[in-house]
């Protein structure tokens, strides 16, 4: 029995750590059947332009991850990082200076976080419902904050992280996508080697077993929603830079394009499974599916319905290789 | 028998009140350093109470603990866990996700900055596995993977690792194989060197024999006795277990039987039953005893269609029948009453007239819509029938008393014009009042030539009921006999019997349910 144990645990270890990857390559190389597609986009160019669009969701899906692996959702990103990229609008335009216009965005996502967090963990209430609220909650404050209109600051330093400086070539890389590099790999070693990972991973994969063995669960959890909101922060100030303008009804919508990346990712939302890498290549594989469909010129409900399918095909992947297990 | 000074945990005199139920009435006992202790009882003699408080997961309402001859009231279970106590629960308490290594130092892994130090962490883990002569199991693999014996060694490392002064293991036993059961005793003869004190419950006395020192009994919330486990007479213990007496609350009945309606040949499903057979005739009431965990409910399920039937036959009146949807029983006549009212036999936030009706709306029901009037009439007259104190047919379930909930349950079966029915634990947690109106409404459905299934581990209640009991036992019913037959200590004998000892239970490795993904 240990010989098999052990055999299928590789196979297992192997579908999650490359499932993922060949996704990428699936997608990748389906797109380059095309003739009319292959010279555009194999260009460092259009490699730029697929990481710099994906950052945003990367971003976010960085937090979203942690929430997810432990057990939880959180339906509100979307609307924060609209917030956000509001507030740094705002800020920029009262000349708060650039270093503090972004340490204070940053924060105002990991403050919605915390409300969240403490609601969800202090009144053991649903995570989908009380995030729901706040998806409208800081939805509506963006719209307040900008009297429902777009906030257009000045020519600022902001405005050129996620600018693509030489659109032809893939270096340099703007900075927004480097940020979402080191965080990715930073992200890693927490979910690795910090005790709080490894908790996080405990409590989503049981947590009357985690509160038996005197985790604390409950700040654990405020931390971990406090921290997905600092990276919807951080998402939203990308998004203020790359329009320029903080928009508040922005990203509708982008809190379900998180979670599937986080989901493609392998992670399982029953919690207790899920990886940083495998959540940037979820999100990798929604970009070049975007970019590659819109430059095959397949108009966008053509896109939403094979991202749709790819949610789908994913989770069942997933689903098949937990049934696997099962039946060893 | 006194309290030596050198007692490791003594208690004296505990006593502990859920509402109207008294727990814990007089509890007395106390463990030595490296001893092992069994705790002997009948299903709701008050064993699990008694861990829970000494767990820290309820306070006592009077008496005294001590530990180390220190008085000690632990305020939960983190408290407990800090003061020595080590808890091991019969249902296994682990992230399936993470690995052998981080379930062990779940909750206290060595960090520095936060950071965990993952070659303390492994060593600390190690040297637990090790301490249980488990060393072999691989560090990194989830704990989901193991088998059920794996993962319950990683368990006790966990516990261990805390270094306690006293491990209590509830039924450790209940769900391993023979050759997983030796490997454990191996496990706890070694903590016993380490002078660990071990709390031991399980229901099978010749296991306890084995491997305990002394034992205690309780019965109904009290310690009723206690003495050293050598040389002990095992007809003396499951006296002290069942030691009560029959009250009148149950019918006189004259039994008349029909011909055979109901009948199991060798019936297996998923894991339990592993074989099951017998054949039940019209105005027949058939007991079933054994201990949680045999099996019982497992039979019962799968004879309704809602677990899968893997083998063997299942007959309704002359008609095979092994395969069938709960839907497709109900329209064979067949009900069954969940021994879990709260969770799944009722809809507790709807009314007692859409309880009672569920399974049958037809009689007023025209062109798929259901006439209220009809449906309240019908559902008043059962619940008169019944005398089930309500306000009236629109109050919802929830509101009533466990007795009454109970009631209703079983007056769906007999709305439904049920033909056989299924009774799993059907007096479980309501009053004296009520049960004894059950008994009299079974006794009246079998003289109206219905066939009857009593699941019960209350045994007075079986053999006043019943016509033949057959006791269930890991998985077989092990023995029938007209219930004229049977003695209480007779059905203990065989419900915990060791005769064909573990080689029923569960082979290979547990995973858990991966539920929904969405």
């Amino acid at each position: 029995m240990t010989s098999k144990t052990k055999q299928s645990f590789r196979w297992k270890d192997f579908i999650n750590a490359f499932g993922p990857l060949f996704g990428l390559l699936l997608v990748v190389g389906l797109f380059s059947l095309s003739a009319d597609l292959r010279p555009v986009f194999f260009t460092g160019g259009n490699a730029k332009m697929i990481l710099t669009q994906t950052a945003i969701v990367a971003t976010g899906a960085l937090g979203m991850t942690l929430v997810i692996v432990s057990g939880g959702i959180d339906l509100s990103a979307g609307s924060v990082v609209a917030l956000s990229s509001v507030v740094a609008a705002t800020l920029l335009i009262q000349e708060v200076p650039p270093a503090g216009v972004i340490l204070l965005t940053i924060l105002a996502g990991g403050f919605i976080g915390a409300i969240n967090g403490t609601i969800v963990a202090g009144f053991r209430m649903v995570p989908f419902i009380v995030t729901l609220g706040m998806m409208g909650i800081a939805r509506g404050v963006a719209k307040w904050l900008a009297n429902n209109q777009t906030v257009n600051p000045s020519e600022n330093p902001l405005n050129r992280i996620m600018e693509p400086v030489q659109p032809l070539n893939f270096w340099p890389l703007p900075i927004g996508v480097w940020i979402t590099i080191i965080l990715a790999v930073l992200m890693t070693f927490v979910m690795r080697y910090a005790v709080f990972g490894r908790h996080l991973f405990a409590i989503g994969s049981n947590e009357d077993t985690a509160r038996l063995c005197g985790v604390r669960v409950r700040s654990t959890k405020i931390m971990i929603y406090t921290i997905a909101g600092f990276f919807f922060g951080l998402a939203g100030l990308l998004q203020y830079s790359r329009l320029t303008q903080g928009d508040p009804t922005v990203a509708i919508g982008l809190e379900l394009e998180i979670i599937a990346a986080v989901v493609i990712g392998g992670a399982s939302l029953n919690g207790g499974s899920g990886s940083i890498m495998g959540t940037m290549l979820g999100a990798l594989i929604m970009g070049v599916l975007k970019s590659g469909s819109s430059q095959m010129n397949w108009p966008t409900y053509m896109q939403e319905i094979i991202i749709g399918i790819v949610i789908i095909l994913a989770v069942g992947l997933d689903k098949w290789r937990q049934s696997k297990q099962q039946t060893r | 028998m006194q309290t030596k000074p050198s007692s490791r945990l003594a208690m004296r005199g505990v006593h502990k009140r859920f509402g109207a139920t008294q727990a814990l009435k007089q509890v007395s006992f106390h463990v030595g350093p490296g001893e092992v202790h069994t705790l002997i009882g009948e299903n709701g003699a008050g064993k699990s109470t008694l861990m829970k408080i000494l767990s820290g997961v309820h306070a006592p309402d009077g008496g005294e603990i001590l530990l180390e001859g220190q008085p000690f009231r632990p305020e939960n279970p983190e408290h407990a866990r800090r003061a020595g106590i080590a808890m091991i629960y019969q249902e296994l308490n682990l992230a399936p996700d993470l690995s052998v290594m981080e379930n062990i130092t779940l909750g206290r892994e060595p960090s520095r900055w936060g950071w965990r130090q993952i070659r303390h962490q492994a060593s600390q883990a190690r040297d637990a596995l090790e301490c249980l002569d488990h060393g072999d199991l691989p560090l990194d693999q989830p704990v989901g993977e193991l088998s059920i014996a794996q993962q319950q060694i990683v368990e006790i490392a966990r516990a261990l690792l805390g270094h306690p002064k006293v491990l209590i293991m509830d039924e450790p036993t209940s769900s391993l194989t023979r050759v997983d059961v030796e490997n454990l005793f191996a496990v706890i003869n070694r903590l016993r060197t380490t002078g660990v004190s071990v709390v031991y419950i399980s229901h099978f006395l010749e296991e306890c024999q084995q491997i305990s020192d002394r034992y205690t009994v309780l019965r109904d919330g009290e310690s009723v006795g206690s003495g050293d486990m050598k040389g002990a007479d095992l007809q003396h213990i499951i006296r002290m277990m069942v030691g009560r007496e029959m009250k009148d609350i149950y019918p006189a009945r004259q039994t008349t039987l029909g011909e055979p309606i109901f009948e199991i040949e060798n019936l297996s499903g998923q894991d339990k039953p592993l074989s099951a057979s017998w054949k039940i005739h019209r105005g027949e009431i058939y007991g079933i005893a054994g201990l949680v965990g045999a099996g019982r409910t497992e039979t019962l399920r799968a004879c309704f269609g809602l677990d899968p039937i893997k083998g063997g036959e299942l007959r309704i009146g002359t008609r095979v029948s092994t395969q069938a949807t709960p839907r497709k029983r109900l329209a064979q006549g067949m009900g069954l009453l969940s021994e879990n009212r709260k969770e799944e036999g009722l809809l507790l936030n709807r009314d007692l007239a859409d309880n009672l009706t569920l399974t049958h709306f037809k009689p007023f029901t025209k062109a798929g819509f259901i006439s209220r009037g009809k449906q309240l009439d019908s559902a008043q007259h059962w619940i008169e029938k019944l005398h089930v104190k309500a306000r009236g047919a629109t109050q919802h379930v929830g509101e009533l008393s466990g007795g009454n909930q109970q009631k209703i349950a079983i007056a769906r079966l007999l709305h439904h014009q049920a033909d056989i029915l299924l009774l799993d634990e059907p007096t479980r947690g309501i009053d004296i009042g009520s049960k004894s109106q059950i008994y009299q409404l079974v006794a009246e459905l079998a003289q109206q030539g219905k066939a009857i299934v009593f699941v019960s581990s209350y045994l007075p209640e079986l053999l006043g009921v019943c016509d033949t009991i057959g006791v269930m036992s890991r998985g077989q019913i092990r023995a029938c006999r007209p219930a004229s037959q049977w003695t209480e200590t007779e059905l203990i004998e065989v419900a915990v019997g060791q005769d064909q000892a573990h080689d029923g239970a569960k082979e290979g490795p547990q995973v858990p349910d991966p539920g929904n993904t969405l």
